[in-house]
C-alpha cells in the first residue's frame, strides 16, 4: 500500500513552470556548455581587476612582442604573449569581456525595451498606429544590420557609444514584430476579454495581462540579440567605426593586430577566438531556450 | 498572381522613399554644413557661399530639397564625390563588378558545400558525420568572418604560400577591362596564367564571405530534408523498392529545397554587407571597401549614393526571391 501511494504523490506533483523548463533545458549539452562558459565569462568581466595579471593599458617597454608562455622565447608573466606596444594580451583580453559584455546588455536591453513597447502600441491599437510602426521596422529591416549601423556611425561619428546606440535601432524591428505577432495570437483570448469586460485598462491590458504571454519568444530572441551585438560591435571595432584605442574592445584589439599577422601569430589569434567561443556560448544557450520554451517542439 | 505581384510592388515603393529619406536626412544630420565640408581648411567667403548654396538648391526649402533630390535620384544622378569629383553612379558602376564577382563566388561556396554539407548529415542522421557537419555549422555561423580571413590569410598565405594575400590580381599581368569580371576579362586576354592568378586572388576572400551563409544553408537543408524524409510518401517510395538514391535526389531534395530557396535569397543582403568586411581585409577594390573608406574621408555625397544603391539592390533582391518563391509554392500568393 505505501508503495503505491507513494507512486501516486510522485506523478500527481506538478511540476512549476522553471522546473520543467530546466529539466528540459539541462537534457542539451550544448546549450548547458553554453551556460557554463557564458557564467564564466561574466565571472572574469565583473573580477576583471582581481583576475587580470596586469592592467590593460600597462605597456611593458622591455616586453614587446613576447611570445605566449608555452612556446619558445614565452614569459611566465605573459601567459597569452604581449602586444606590439607590451601591453598584457590575456589582461587586455579579460577587461575586453567586461567592455563587450556591457555593450551588449546595453544594446539587448534598449532594443528589447523599445521593441516590446513598440509591438504592445502596434499590436494592441492596430489601424494607422500599427501600419506607421510596421512600416518604419520594415524600413530598417530591409538593410542589413551591419551596413544600417555603419551608416548611422557615419552620421554620429566613430565611437563606442554611437556604434552602441546604431546597433539598438538595428535591432529593434526584430523585438517589435515578434511582440505584435504575440500580442495579436493573445488579444482575442478568452482571458484578455475577460479582464477588459472587468474594466482593465489599456496599459493594464498590454503590460499586466497580455505581455507576460508574449516573453518567451522574446527571451530567446534577446540572447540570440546578445550574440549578435557583440559580432557585430566587434566588426564595427575591427573597422575602426566602434571602440577607439586604447580601449581594450575584442575587435579593436584584431584591427591593431592585422600589422604583426606575419610576424606574432597569438596577437591576432586570441581576441578573435574570445569572441567566437563568445557568440557560439551565446547562440548555444539560445538554441537550447528555444527548445526548452517553445511547446510545439516538447514531446 | 497579378494581384500578387501588385501587392509586393505596392510594399517595396514606401520601403524605397523611406531609404531614400534616411540618406537625404544624412547629409543634414552630419555635423558641419555640406559647403563648410565641401570648403575643407580654406573654407569659402559669404559670396562663393551664397552662389554655391543656390547652385546646390540649399537655399530652397527641405520639402523642395528632398523632392529635388528624389528626382535626381531617379534619374540616376547621385551627386559628385567630394574628393575624387566623379559623379557618384560611374564610380559606384565601375567598382560595382568587382563585389559581384566576389558575393557571387562566395555565394556559389556556400550553395555547393551548404547543401551537400546538410543533406549527407540529415542522410546518416545522428552519425559522427552529422555531429561533425552541425559542430561546423555552428561554429561557421558565430563566426566573426574578419578574424576568420585573417586566421585563413595567416594559414594559406604566410605560412605555405599558396595563395596572395590581397588584391585581384598580380601587378605583373595587365588585362583590358572589358566586363569589369576579372575572371572574364582575363579568359577574354591572351595573358598566359592571368586567369589562374585572378581566380587564386579570389578563393580566400570567397570561401570567407560564404562562410556563415554556407552554415545557415547546411542547417536549414539538414532540418528541411530530415522533415521531408519523415513524410508518407518517402515510405511509399521506399515500399516500391526505389533506390535510395532516386528517393533522396528525386523525391525528398525536391521539397526539402523551397525551404532552403527562401533562405538563400535572405542572405544576399549579409553577402553585401559581410563584403564590407571581406574587402576591407582583402584590400578588394569593391564598393564595400569604397563606403568604408568614403566615412573615413567624409566624402558624404559617396556615402549617401552608396548606401542608397546597396539598400535598393537588397530590396530588389529580397522582391525577387519573393516572387520566385509565390510562383514555386502557390500557397504564398493566395494568403495575406
Amino acid at each position: 500500500m505505501t508503495m503505491t501511494s507513494e507512486t501516486q504523490t510522485t506523478v500527481r506533483v506538478p511540476q512549476t513552470p522553471f522546473a520543467e523548463f530546466w529539466s528540459y533545458f539541462i537534457q542539451n549539452r550544448g546549450a548547458l556548455i553554453g551556460l557554463c562558459f557564458i557564467v564564466f565569462i561574466v565571472f572574469l568581466a565583473v573580477f576583471a581587476d582581481f583576475v587580470a595579471p596586469h592592467h590593460p593599458h600597462e605597456q611593458f617597454r622591455d616586453f614587446i612582442l613576447v611570445p605566449p608562455a608555452w612556446a619558445e622565447g614565452g614569459n611566465a608573466q605573459f601567459w597569452l604573449g604581449t602586444d606590439g606596444v607590451g601591453r598584457d594580451i590575456l589582461s587586455r583580453l579579460i577587461h575586453g569581456a567586461r567592455l563587450s559584455l556591457l555593450i551588449g546588455l546595453v544594446i539587448v536591453s534598449v532594443s528589447l525595451v523599445l521593441g516590446i513597447c513598440l509591438g504592445l502600441v502596434a499590436g494592441f491599437f492596430g489601424g494607422f498606429v500599427d501600419v506607421a510602426i510596421m512600416r518604419f521596422a520594415d524600413i530598417l529591416l530591409s538593410m542589413p544590420a551591419l551596413l544600417l549601423a555603419i551608416a548611422i556611425v557615419a552620421i554620429l561619428g566613430p565611437s563606442i557609444v554611437n556604434s552602441g546606440l546604431a546597433l539598438s535601432l538595428v535591432y529593434l524591428p526584430h523585438y517589435v514584430r515578434l511582440t505584435r505577432a504575440s500580442v495579436l495570437t493573445e488579444i482575442n483570448k478568452d482571458y484578455v476579454i475577460s479582464s477588459r469586460v472587468a474594466g482593465a485598462g489599456a496599459l493594464r491590458l498590454m503590460f499586466i495581462v497580455i505581455l507576460p504571454n508574449c516573453l518567451a519568444p522574446l527571451i530567446v530572441q534577446a540572447t540570440l540579440g546578445f550574440s549578435n551585438a557583440i559580432l557585430d560591435m566587434a566588426a564595427l571595432g575591427f573597422l575602426g567605426l566602434g571602440a577607439q584605442p586604447p580601449l581594450p574592445e575584442w575587435g579593436s584589439m584584431l584591427a591593431t593586430a592585422r600589422e604583426f599577422i606575419q610576424s606574432a601569430w597569438w596577437v591576432v589569434t586570441f581576441p578573435g577566438l574570445i569572441i567566437l567561443m563568445t557568440v557560439l556560448a551565446f547562440n548555444l544557450m539560445g538554441d537550447g531556450l528555444r527548445d526548452a520554451l517553445d511547446p510545439k517542439l516538447k514531446q | 498572381m497579378l494581384q500578387f505581384l501588385l501587392r509586393r510592388l505596392g510594399m517595396v515603393i514606401p520601403t524605397f522613399i523611406g531609404v531614400s529619406l534616411f540618406t537625404f536626412a544624412l547629409i543634414y544630420l552630419i555635423p558641419g554644413d555640406p559647403i563648410t565640408i565641401m570648403g575643407g581648411e580654406r573654407g569659402f567667403g559669404p559670396e562663393q557661399r551664397a552662389e554655391l548654396e543656390a547652385m546646390l538648391g540649399l537655399d530652397k526649402p527641405i520639402w523642395q530639397q528632398y523632392f529635388i533630390y528624389l528626382g535626381n535620384v531617379l534619374q540616376g544622378d547621385l551627386g559628385t564625390s567630394y574628393v575624387t569629383r566623379q559623379p557618384v553612379m560611374s564610380e559606384f558602376m565601375s567598382l560595382f563588378p568587382a563585389t559581384i564577382e566576389l558575393t557571387v563566388c562566395a555565394a556559389i561556396f556556400a550553395v555547393i558545400t551548404g547543401l551537400t554539407l546538410g543533406i549527407l548529415a540529415a542522410i546518416k542522421r545522428g552519425g559522427l558525420l552529422d555531429h561533425t557537419v552541425m559542430t561546423i555549422s555552428l561554429t561557421g555561423y558565430s563566426m566573426p568572418i574578419f578574424w576568420w580571413a585573417l586566421l585563413l590569410i595567416l594559414l594559406f598565405s604566410v605560412n605555405l604560400g599558396w595563395t596572395p594575400v590581397s588584391g585581384r590580381l598580380d601587378v605583373m599581368y595587365w588585362v583590358d577591362e572589358v566586363t569589369g569580371f576579372m575572371l572574364i576579362d582575363t579568359l577574354l586576354s591572351d595573358e598566359d596564367g592571368a586567369f589562374i592568378s585572378a581566380l587564386s586572388h579570389l578563393v580566400l576572400p570567397s570561401i570567407v564571405l560564404g562562410t556563415i551563409p554556407m552554415a545557415v544553408i547546411a542547417r536549414m537543408t539538414r532540418s528541411s530534408m530530415l522533415e521531408v524524409l519523415g513524410e508518407d510518401y518517402i515510405r511509399t517510395a521506399r515500399a516500391k523498392g526505389l533506390s535510395k538514391r532516386r528517393i533522396i535526389v528525386k523525391h525528398a531534395l525536391r521539397n526539402a529545397l523551397i525551404p532552403v530557396i527562401t533562405v538563400m535569397g535572405l542572405q544576399v543582403g549579409l553577402l553585401l554587407s559581410g563584403a564590407i568586411l571581406t574587402e576591407t581585409i582583402f584590400a578588394w577594390p569593391g564598393i564595400g571597401k569604397w563606403l568604408i573608406e568614403s566615412i573615413g574621408r567624409r566624402d558624404y555625397p559617396v556615402v549617401q549614393g552608396g548606401l542608397l544603391l546597396i539598400a535598393t539592390i537588397i530590396i530588389l533582391v529580397n522582391l525577387l526571391v519573393d516572387l520566385m518563391y509565390g510562383v514555386v509554392n502557390p500557397r504564398v500568393r493566395h494568403s495575406k
